[in-house]
């Protein structure tokens, strides 16, 4: 068999120009990816995308084949956050489809871009029940940002290019494309447009000039500002303005959970995660400021809490690029839809400096009587510990990835981001099982980076079965699992609002170690904290992927916690503090 | 605090919200799916082509305060192939509905009935030997007020369209500014 790489087609492919000539519609969404920058592909195959990948193996697109479709929506979400350009996921029809659901739906809650592309039944069988047909475009219609049904070849190539736009612009999100399987092999004149025609989508950047002197007003006579800034800070990329805002007009800023890795968490002004799980003094300066700048969020209900209760004192300035969550859920005195950064250069320009140093002396009285990174010594070892170890070992460098539950929060709270975009969690779904798909989608897109993922027994478990592609490439993943026998967020509540009834939440233990070694990674446990330290300096110190199997304490509790339902006045302290 | 509002005086009426849409498969589907999915509540809704071949009309009657109204004008925006949408309940608009009443007719009631259509500027479209066809065509109030009319002589079948709003004068929600 001759073999040659990816790199040489790419060259030669560079070469030949198939513009004007008469292609099947598998090279002419293939050649589309090319002309889209596409690279990798996260996907799995099935009949009705058979002829599309017959044809992958002459183009210079990386396919990497995953053990589950949730996968490789979920490898194509960190790709597509890693890269800010949409990351390309592929399943057939039916079921194939269907198990991108999870996924594509954690994309869209997270305005990730995604291009997912799946074939369905020919034409002439669509609508008919046929085998493996389902109505994707119906199932997914609620969870993308857009979707496209293709059953005419001559529509394929634009229809791939509205959806990379789609995709990438704007808030963005994903794009599910469905092609009925005899389009693949249906020929036309291969034509790429240049632009798109979309005339109901136009989004706006530039925030209006006249709410950001207005903004800029109410900063001026503000005494006790705050900014929230989420992932919006990230998506476009804000990172220099906000901190240039933060620092002339001297206001402190919380993250929002997927805000993190958005700001400097060592910076003096970094009061660190807000909501459910946020540090005391985050939550209790909101419930104080007398503004409150929101840049680039939704104003979650896990960031608000009971929204009658939230900031009681604050008048309101929103920035965000989604018309939409402007006073969706807060109400607001000073709107502005715009890219968050465009909106804070704008701004920036016309704010005075200025100093809170009573406001900040307030903070760090919080922060003194409930310190956000601290934890107490408990019997066991405990899952803050680990991270820190972690934090130490990579120098605060990593890009790190989460499933969700209890290990989720200690991770946002014990591993202070200094760096962009480092971190990976599914925030507004909350779908268990990212963890490892997003470490495989980001280091595909990262691979000179270091990354952890952080997972627990219960999310791990959900994609286990991707160990093998972890393997089959060599990702230097390295896996934290938290290992605390229990569905650990899940045992809590039921702790603290349902009578200690752990219904359904034990998980036990099954023999991590041997799993991994079983797809040939190598594994250890560890159960004191001498033995984490020494597992993590292990896992670095070793090439390729390794799992630690972190036998940590069973019923350790995340706190402050907001109890669901409640204000954020409302929040519950570490009783040991 | 304020003093709730008893329900009847509160600001929660309906609003009549006209959008522009492509005129493309699937289009009809994504915005009922908003609503249902929203949890929007609509009174009536309406789609019919205009005059530009590629461009359909939807008319809308949604039930909410106006914080719920704006809510639905920025979700439809949302979806690509939404072109324009208007609230244009406060504007100066002429709104019509349309309706087929089948009414059961006796030996004296059907002259009555003519009677009652003539002051109505209804329509008899069909009669047989026991039941007339009326169709009629204004607001809403004048449709219902002919339904409670006709309805003790017997209502057969009754069917009703949503409601069509334009808006007077030169001004409305009319071409999508094409660039
Ligand atoms: C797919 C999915 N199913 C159920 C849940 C509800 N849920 C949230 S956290 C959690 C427990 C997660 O357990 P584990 O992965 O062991 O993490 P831990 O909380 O123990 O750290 C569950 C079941 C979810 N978020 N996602
Ligand atoms: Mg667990």
């Amino acid at each position: 068999m001759v073999t040659v790489s990816k790199a040489e087609q790419r060259a030669s492919h560079a070469e030949r120009n198939v513009e004007g000539q008469r292609l099947g519609g598998a090279q002419i969404l293939c050649e589309a990816l090319l002309r889209e920058g596409v690279e990798i592909v996260f996907g799995h195959p099935g009949g009705a995308v058979l002829p599309l990948y017959h044809v992958l193996t002459d183009y210079p697109i990386r396919h990497v084949l995953v053990r589950h479709e949730q996968v490789a929506a979920m490898a194509a979400d960190a790709y597509g956050r890693i890269k800010g350009r949409p990351g390309v996921c592929f399943a057939t029809s039916g079921p194939g489809a269907t198990n991108l659901v999870t996924g594509i739906a954690s994309a869209m809650m997270d305005s990730v871009p995604v291009v997912a592309i799946t074939g369905n039944v020919p034409t002439f069988l669509l609508g008919g029940d046929a085998f493996q047909e389902t109505d994707i475009t119906g199932i997914t219609l609620p969870i993308t940002k857009h979707n496209f049904l293709v059953k005419d070849v001559n529509e394929l190539a634009e229809t791939v290019k509205a959806a990379f736009h789609i995709a990438g612009t704007g808030r963005p999100g994903p794009v599910l494309v469905d092609i009925a399987k005899d389009v693949f092999t249906t020929e036309a004149v291969f034509q790429y447009p240049h632009t798109v025609n979309l005339r109901g989508y136009r989004p706006t950047y530039h925030g209006n000039m006249r709410q950001i002197k207005a903004a800029a007003e109410l900063i001026a006579h503000a005494h006790r500002p705050l900014i929230l800034a989420g992932h919006g800070v990230v998506i476009s990329g804000a990172y220099d303005e906000l901190l240039e805002l933060a620092e002339k007009c001297d206001i402190p800023v919380g993250q929002t959970l997927l805000g993190l890795s958005c700001f400097p968490q060592s910076h003096r002004l970094s009061l660190d995660l807000v909501g459910m799980h946020g540090t005391s003094r985050a939550n209790r300066a909101i419930q104080e400021c007398d503004l409150l700048i929101g840049i680039g969020m939704r104003m979650d209900d896990r960031v608000t809490g009971k929204v009658s209760g939230f900031a009681p004192h604050a008048k309101v300035i929103h920035i965000d690029i989604d018309p939409a969550e402007i006073g969706k859920n807060v109400r607001t005195h000073v709107p502005i839809v715009g890219d968050a950064r465009q909106v804070l250069r704008a701004l920036n320009s016309v704010v005075k400096p200025a100093k809170h140093p009573q406001w900040l002396a307030r903070i760090a009285e919080f922060e003194e009587r409930h310190p956000g990174r601290q934890w107490h010594p408990a019997d066991g070892l405990q899952v803050p510990f680990v991270v820190d170890a972690i934090y130490r070992a990579t120098d605060g460098d990593a890009i790190v990835t989460t499933d969700v539950g209890q290990h989720q929060m200690w991770a946002a709270r014990f591993y202070p981001f200094d760096r962009r975009n480092r971190w990976l969690t599914s925030g507004g779904l909350g779908s268990m099982g990212y963890g490892l798909p997003s470490a495989i989608g980001a280091q595909f897109a990262a691979p000179g980076d270091v990354v952890w993922a952080v997972v627990g027994d219960g999310g791990f478990q959900m994609n286990i079965q991707d160990l093998a592609t972890v393997r089959e490439h060599s990702l230097p993943i390295k896996i934290a699992l938290m290992n605390n026998g229990y569905l650990g967020m899940v045992r809590q509540w039921q702790q603290l609002f349902f009578q200690h009834n752990y219904s359904s939440s034990y998980l036990g233990s099954p023999n991590y170690v041997k799993i991994a070694e079983g797809y040939d990674i190598p594994g250890r446990a560890a159960k004191t904290d001498d033995e984490a330290v020494a597992a993590v300096r292990w896992a670095m110190d070793t090439p390729g992927p390794v799992l630690i199997d972190f036998r940590v304490a069973e019923e350790e509790n995340v706190y402050p916690m907001i109890p669901p339902g409640g204000a954020l006045s409302d929040i519950i302290e570490d009783p040991r503090d | 605090m304020a003093i709730a509002a008893p329900p009847a005086l509160r600001a929660i009426h309906t609003h009549t919200v006209v959008a522009l849409l492509e005129d493309r498969p699937g289009v009809l589907n994504r915005v009922v799916s908003l609503f249902r999915r929203r949890g929007f509540n609509i009174e009536t809704l309406t789609v019919g082509h205009t005059d530009l071949p590629d461009i359909s009309r939807l008319t809308v009657v949604v039930e909410g305060d106006d914080r719920i109204v704006e809510q639905v004008v920025k979700q439809l925006y949302k979806v690509i192939e939404v072109l324009k949408v208007s609230d244009v309940t406060a504007d100066r608009v002429v709104t019509r509905e349309l309706a087929l009443i089948k009414v059961a007719t006796g030996g004296t009631t059907r002259s009555e009935i003519m009677q009652i259509c003539d002051i109505f500027r209804a329509k008899i479209v069909d009669v047989a030997s026991d039941s007339l066809m009326i169709e009629v065509t204004g607001t809403q109030d004048k449709v219902e007020s002919l339904v409670q009319l006709v309805r003790r002589f017997g209502i057969k079948e009754l069917v009703r369209t949503g409601r069509v709003a334009m808006v007077r004068g030169s001004q409305g929600v009319t071409r999508v500014d094409d660039e």
